[in-house]
């Protein structure tokens, strides 16, 4: 469900858990919707003996993906304006990922009404694996 | 890397259905009545890329363990490049039946020290996406980074 202007403030904190216990298996499945076939984020033996890593990780893209569930989650898909972010992190197999959205402004922009949030995403041990900004168009 | 790039991009109804899947949106799961592709979808151009490096082509050598752990014949061992920053603005949604047409053009480079992977050289590309009336959709900007040896875990 959408939030309307009359229903947040600044300083307001959406929480939303994204992924529990990730799994290869959607490592894999993003590889195939996104065109993204790095081995680095489907092959453990080519990351292991090849690549110097300790095992597969998630696309930066993937996570991206997960965290882009907050925005359109508040704002609906159709009323994103931007939607930028860091990766800070690497994001493993086994991760738990916890998105949040603070909303830092609420302005009028001509006839539209707009809200800029500061995303963030942490894993289990809370470390911050992506940080970044979304803008999004949202009724009064 | 290369200098600007054109792509076309045809924007199927199912295509986002499965990337919303991948994400772990179910929203159109069904498939049902109007919907949008979510915000990262841009990045999926690579699929319609037919220059893309990491796209199979038939009869070349392909990335992957196989008999090989790196599947590449004489290609060095790396930790490849890694996804440093993504930003995307938009004008309007981009929609089921889109026929979009992608400018990708390099940007801005710079290196950096870090204390877990060496030298960090970065890289900017800027990417326009325009529909079937010329008219700007997306504007992508994506920071690429090639790490001096693999992000140390400790």
């Amino acid at each position: 469900m959408t939030v309307k202007a009359s229903e947040i403030n600044v300083g307001d904190t959406f929480e939303e858990v994204l992924v529990e216990d990730l799994k290869r298996t959607q490592l894999v499945m993003y590889s195939g919707t996104s065109g993204d076939y790095n081995p680095l984020h489907t092959d453990d033996i080519y990351c292991r003996e090849a690549a110097g890593y300790p095992g597969v990780f998630a696309h930066g893209m993937l996570t991206m993906g997960m965290t882009s569930r907050i925005v359109t989650g508040l704002f609906g898909a159709e009323n994103i304006k931007k939607y930028g972010v860091r990766f800070t992190n690497q994001v493993w197999p086994g991760d738990d990922l916890q998105g949040s959205a603070v909303v830092e402004d609420i302005r009028e922009e001509g006839d539209e009404t707009l809200v800029d949030l500061k995303i963030t995403t942490t894993n289990q041990k809370g470390d911050v694996v992506v940080i970044g900004n979304a803008t999004g168009r949202i009724d009064p | 890397m290369s200098d600007e790039k054109i792509i076309t991009f045809p924007v199927e109804a199912t295509h986002i259905m499965m990337f919303n899947r991948s994400i772990g949106d179910f929203s159109n799961d069904g498939m049902d009545g109007d919907f949008v592709a979510p915000p990262t979808f841009p990045q999926a151009v690579a699929q319609f890329d037919p220059d893309y490096s990491l796209r199979i082509k038939p009869g070349v050598d392909w990335f992957g363990s196989g008999k090989d752990p790196s599947g590449v014949k004489g290609t060095p061992t790396s930790s490849g490049g890694l996804h440093a920053e993504q930003h995307f603005e938009f004008e309007r949604p981009i929609r089921p039946g889109d026929l979009l047409t992608v400018v990708a053009k390099p940007g801005r480079t710079w290196e950096k020290e870090s204390k877990r992977a060496g030298k960090l050289m970065f890289s900017e590309r800027i990417t326009e996406y325009r529909d079937q009336n010329d008219e700007l959709v997306c504007t992508a900007r994506s920071v690429g980074v090639k790490t001096e040896r693999p992000v140390d875990q400790n």
